[in-house]
């Protein structure tokens, strides 16, 4: 397993597109009896879910219902929240991520996430790219980190808007252009996994549809997962559903087969609309 | 449900409603007017009355004597070196007063007048004469143009901060007797009549009180005190120059309302000054020693150099421990330290110290800095120290309010992209909180800069002589020279007080508009 990952990484890195077909299937990361609590106050109830590699998986529920928590196990974002206690294991290339050996600055190199307001640091367009391969020291040459922050912006569809004005600052871009602005600055650390944390809520509907697309064009190159209250957007763009409620995963599967034919009751009501 | 007709928008209640509403929106407008009106108010009345003490101060009347440096003087024979010249300040301080006493020939033998005219000249103000000479020892027997600043009370006598002083021109004098030695009869044609009415409306005022007010009468180089007049003549005594100043002349009266022997300069002082005035001896520079002299019993010779230098050399130590300690210790309790009891403990704490009287921050320095570690008394550094420790609460309450400022989501953003927590806060947090920092530590600095009770506990309201080279020199401060000269007895010591007041408010001034152009210069948006 390790030399594939370690292949598909190179794949990746050298910007070749690899066959659509192959590769789909194997689970890119394995969550294992997952349990979150803030302090006394238990959030995430022993959940377990393999993602797979090479498409989107949505994690789908009512507010609170701990979506956004779970997602933030992926890259330990939770660490930063004092009372915040993750138990369980989430297995990625073969190593418990969970585990306070593992360094969570590397694993967010390689695991990128993407807010749900649009955040560009107050720099410039080319800075906001350029900050993560900076840090990691990806760019040996100022030429090479010309070429990964056009590459980036090329890959969020955001390089032929902005390739003019590199140097202006990035919240002077557009809502949807933030986005998609973070999300380059996401891929310029070159993740295998992009965690995307209701990424359209703060977008109007062409953007939103812009942002969608893309998203689609990214699932060829990475795993991501997105978490969304939109149900239309989960089942336009994800392969994979997952339904959380209070904490608990309800059903995940297939999504053409979540949406059209769930097995539990409470999916069903809720994609229905019958309560959220 | 139906039954309730909609509310008319213009029935009787509402409208009285909606009139109240009204009536209170501006009364609440009428008193915030009022408040801000008030705060101007009272801003502006200080500022105006500070200025116009210190404007008197801007200018001072200076003495100027032509003297030849005559080398048996200044530099007798064995004293001659130049360090031996610099501190003759008795050589030079006889050269110019004889050089006074050869323009006043009168008062020779009077040892009274001889003495009041000596103190026109302070002796302590050829001091930088002397030291120019010393420094260029070819003058020595050449003839040479000295200014020298006057008596600080006939500098304000001149200035009119004396007394109240009514003048008023003569009629022609016809004719100037002396009818005894030193006593001048001046005659012409209803020649005082005005006079005489002057000093009719002022018994009608203040009563026989008015006898006891000097009346001066001058003409060109000479000035008499009257002693009787009618209309048509006047009796006075002969203070300077000669009954024939007065032939043909139209003099000028000065009634001055203070009695002399309640006053600091005689008539006869006043009689040379306005002589040497109407020589064109006297004139009026602009007061550049205020900002070039150091401390001095003498305030026409005072200046606030060494206050300057040493309030410059205590920021610089305050500058040095409490912003770096103070941006550290905010970043660290806002962005790594742990919240528990003993970070909330420090941080009520933190807040208490801001409200700490400064002065127990004095006795603290006295007994910390001077009384254990042995540091020099009236040291800048150890002013620095205490106004460290003063301004450092300030300082990170203003720096910790800055981080707390800046969007969670920038923070979120650098972790996100696999930044550490360290690179997190000083290549994000920290550029984006800077201003607010910065203001933070400028306007503590400002704070500490105008702190005066402090700095006595620790002995830096010293006389100071000399500009202190380093942090570890005797030194005072600027509000602690204000201090000290406010509480002078001499009326000279006002307008100086308010003078340097206006230095202190530059700083002051300066600081903000430093703070000012930060924000505007460097606040982003997100």
């Amino acid at each position: 397993m390790e030399t594939t990952i370690t292949e598909s990484r190179e794949t990746l890195t050298a910007g070749t597109s690899m066959d659509e077909t192959q590769g789909l299937t194997y689970p890119r990361i394995e969550c294992k009896n997952i349990n979150v609590s803030y302090g006394d106050k238990q959030a995430i109830f022993d959940i377990s879910l393999p993602i797979p590699d090479r498409s989107v998986t949505a994690l789908i529920g009512p507010s609170g219902c701990g979506k956004s928590t779970f997602l933030r196990c992926l890259n330990r974002m939770n660490d930063t929240i004092e009372s915040c206690k993750v138990t369980g294991e989430i297995i990625m290339d073969g190593e418990n991520i969970n585990d306070p050996d593992i360094d969570p600055v590397l694993l967010r190199s390689r695991v990128g996430m993407v807010f749900q307001k649009p955040n560009p640091f107050p720099k410039s367009i080319f800075d906001n790219i350029a900050y993560g391969p900076r840090i990691h020291g990806l760019a040996e040459t100022r030429e090479d980190l010309d070429e990964m922050v056009e590459k980036s912006l090329r890959r969020a569809g955001l390089w032929e808007e902005v390739k003019d004005r590199l140097s202006s600052p990035g919240n002077s871009l557009s809502g949807g252009q933030q986005q998609r602005l973070c999300i380059a600055r996401a891929i310029a650390v070159r993740p295998e996994v992009i965690l995307m944390d209701e990424p359209c809520s703060a977008l109007d509907p062409v953007a939103t549809a812009r942002i969608e697309e893309l998203i689609d064009e990214l699932r060829k190159r990475y795993c991501i997962v997105i978490v969304t209250h939109s149900m239309q957007q989960a089942a336009r763009v994800s392969q994979r559903t997952a339904f959380f409620h209070l904490g608990e995963l309800v059903e995940m599967g297939e999504t053409d087969q979540i949406f059209t034919n769930p097995r539990e009751r409470r999916t069903e009501d809720y994609i229905t609309g019958r309560f959220g | 449900m139906t039954d309730a007709a909609p509310a008319p928008f213009r029935n009787e209640k509402a409208l009285k409603r909606l009139k109240k509403r009204r009536a209170a929106d501006t009364r609440f407008r009428f008193y915030g007017m009022s408040a801000i009106a008030f705060a101007l108010a009272a801003l502006s009345l200080l500022i105006v009355s500070i200025l116009s003490q210190a404007i008197s101060a801007a200018t001072y009347h200076v003495v100027r004597y032509d003297v030849v440096l005559d080398p048996a003087v200044i530099a007798p024979a064995g004293k001659d070196k130049p360090a031996d010249v610099a501190r003759n300040i008795d050589g030079f301080y006889n050269l110019l007063r004889s050089n006074l006493l050869q323009t006043f020939p009168d008062v020779q033998g009077n040892r009274l007048e001889t003495r009041e005219l000596g103190d026109l000249l302070t002796r302590l103000a050829v001091l930088p004469v002397a030291k120019s000479v010393a420094a260029n020892p070819t003058q020595i027997g050449q003839e040479m143009t000295i200014k020298v600043p006057l008596n600080d009370d006939l500098d304000l006598y001149l200035k009119g901060a004396v007394s109240p002083e009514a003048r008023l021109k003569l009629g022609t004098v016809e004719q100037g007797t002396e009818t005894a030695p030193g006593r001048v009869t001046l005659s012409g044609p209803n020649a005082f009549k005005g006079l005489q009415s002057l000093i009719s409306a002022q018994r009608a005022e203040v009563g026989d009180a008015v006898d006891a007010r000097s009346i001066l009468v001058t003409s060109g180089p000479a000035t008499g005190r009257v002693v009787s007049m009618s209309a048509n003549s006047l009796e006075m005594d002969l203070l300077t120059g000669s009954a024939a100043d007065y032939q043909g002349a139209r003099p000028l009266a000065r009634v001055i309302a203070l009695p002399e022997a309640q006053r600091n300069v005689s008539d006869d002082q006043i009689a040379w000054t306005l002589a040497l005035k109407d020589m064109g001896r006297i004139s009026r520079v602009p007061h550049f020693s205020l900002l070039t002299h150091t401390d001095s019993t003498y305030p026409e010779l005072a200046g606030a150099l060494a206050a300057i230098v040493g309030s410059l050399l205590t920021m610089l130590v305050t500058a040095f421990i409490a912003i770096p300690v103070g941006i550290f210790a905010s970043v660290y309790l806002e962005e790594f330290a742990p919240r528990n009891r003993l970070t909330e403990i420090i941080e009520v704490n933190i807040n208490n110290l801001a409200a700490v009287p400064s002065i127990v921050f004095g006795l603290l320095g006295a007994a910390v800095f001077l009384g254990f570690f042995g540091l020099p008394r009236s040291a800048p550094l150890v002013g620095g120290l205490v106004l460290a420790l003063l301004t450092l609460p300030t300082i990170i309450i203003a720096s910790r309010a800055a981080l707390k400022s800046v969007p969670p989501s920038i923070r979120a953003a650098a972790l996100g992209v696999g930044a550490s927590k360290m690179q997190s806060v000083f290549h994000h947090v920290l550029p984006v909180a800077g201003p607010g920092i910065f203001t933070g530590a400028i306007l503590g600095m400002a704070r500490a800069l105008g702190e005066t009770a402090p700095l006595l506990l620790i002995g830096m309201v010293a006389f100071v002589a000399d500009v202190p080279g380093g942090p570890t020199d005797e030194s005072t401060a600027l509000p602690v020279l204000v201090y000290s000269w406010a509480t002078h007895a001499e009326r000279a010591w006002e307008p100086m007080t308010a003078a340097v007041i206006v230095i202190l408010l530059m700083f002051l001034i300066t600081m903000n508009g430093i703070v000012v152009f930060l924000r505007r210069r460097f606040e982003r948006r997100w």
